[in-house]
């Protein structure tokens, strides 16, 4: 087993248990934050799946370097919309998801 | 039982994925070793870098056009309170800190965007340390926060996707999008990188400054 795959094994644990968080969490702030740790897993597995034998691949890792940038942007839009939210109704879950 | 279902089958997918990815055969079209071979025509030395500007450059400047409208969409829904927020008392440790700081964070964002074209660094990374540098000198209360851009933020936002959009329309002629002619490809690159580190981190920033008004304690 290379570092690599190990990477990837990592990454593949942690999009299913951001994937639980996001179907299992009621409150937004939480399910804002297990959706990221669904992408951390998914850029994890991609840059370690393909550097399984060893050598570094740099597609991948320019693609998560675009990915994590848009992770970002997204992350602070959804916030955005959850302050919203908790601004107009006063509630951090969604409605009828108690 | 709902927890335990999705408790089941989050194990489940772990365990497949987990299994499929241990029996992978090797991959049938080594890029890297592409990257390598063609890293001489791409106008810079570090592979990264090659690939996120020449190779596969339009999914850079979709990209940015992502972070764009991201921000739009933050200040649409973003709430304006026009009542300025209570001065807190002033800390001088921080703020001289910060004051410190701030300068060689800029000078370390040029740095960046400099050695992206031989080693590790680039405009990402660049303007991450400017978006940083604006955040810390707001936790400091030596930067307002933003309410509405001006024209000047306005074009500072868009000058990474606009460098990028005039680069990729004159050399359209080249046959491919963004395939640059390769005598100018350094030149043209560090010219994008330029705009990109320079709109990356006012949109960086603007994603923290637009919100830290409300609701401050």
């Amino acid at each position: 087993m290379t570092t690599g795959l190990l990477f990837a094994l990592a990454g593949a644990a942690l999009f299913a248990m951001g994937a639980a968080g996001v179907v299992l969490l009621a409150q937004i702030l939480r399910r804002i934050l297990a959706f990221n740790v669904m992408g951390s897993g998914a850029f994890l597995a991609l840059v370690g799946l393909a550097q399984r034998d060893g050598a570094a691949d740099p597609v991948p890792q320019a693609m998560v370097l675009t990915g994590i940038v848009v992770a970002v942007a997204a992350t602070a839009l959804a916030l955005a919309l959850a302050r919203r939210y908790r601004a107009l109704t006063g509630r951090d879950a969604l409605a009828g998801d108690d | 039982m709902k927890r335990a279902a999705v408790t089941l089958a989050a194990l489940a997918f772990a365990g497949l994925t987990g299994a499929a990815m241990l029996e992978l055969s090797a991959p049938p079209v080594r890029l890297a070793a592409q990257v390598a071979a063609n890293i001489e025509r791409s106008g810079v030395a570090h592979p990264v870098t090659a690939v996120l500007l020449n190779f596969r450059g339009y999914d850079t400047l979709l990209e940015i056009a992502v972070l764009l409208i991201a921000l739009v969409g933050l200040t649409a829904v973003a709430r304006r309170d026009d009542a300025a927020p209570a001065p807190s008392a002033a800390e001088p440790v921080l703020q001289t800190l910060a004051r410190l700081a701030a300068p060689l964070m800029a000078l370390v964002a040029v740095y960046l965007l400099w050695a992206g074209a031989f080693r590790p660094g680039g405009a990402f990374q660049a303007g991450a340390v400017l978006a940083a540098a604006a955040v810390l000198l707001n936790l400091a209360r030596l930067l307002p926060a933003w309410t509405s851009p001006g024209a000047g933020l306005r074009w500072g936002l868009a000058a990474g996707f606009l460098v990028f959009l005039i680069v990729a329309a004159a050399t359209i002629g080249e046959g491919a999008l963004l395939q640059y002619p390769p005598a100018w490809a350094g030149g043209l690159i560090l010219a994008i990188e330029a705009g990109l580190a320079v709109s990356l981190g006012l949109t960086l920033a603007g994603l923290f400054l637009f919100l830290s008004e409300e609701e401050r304690p």
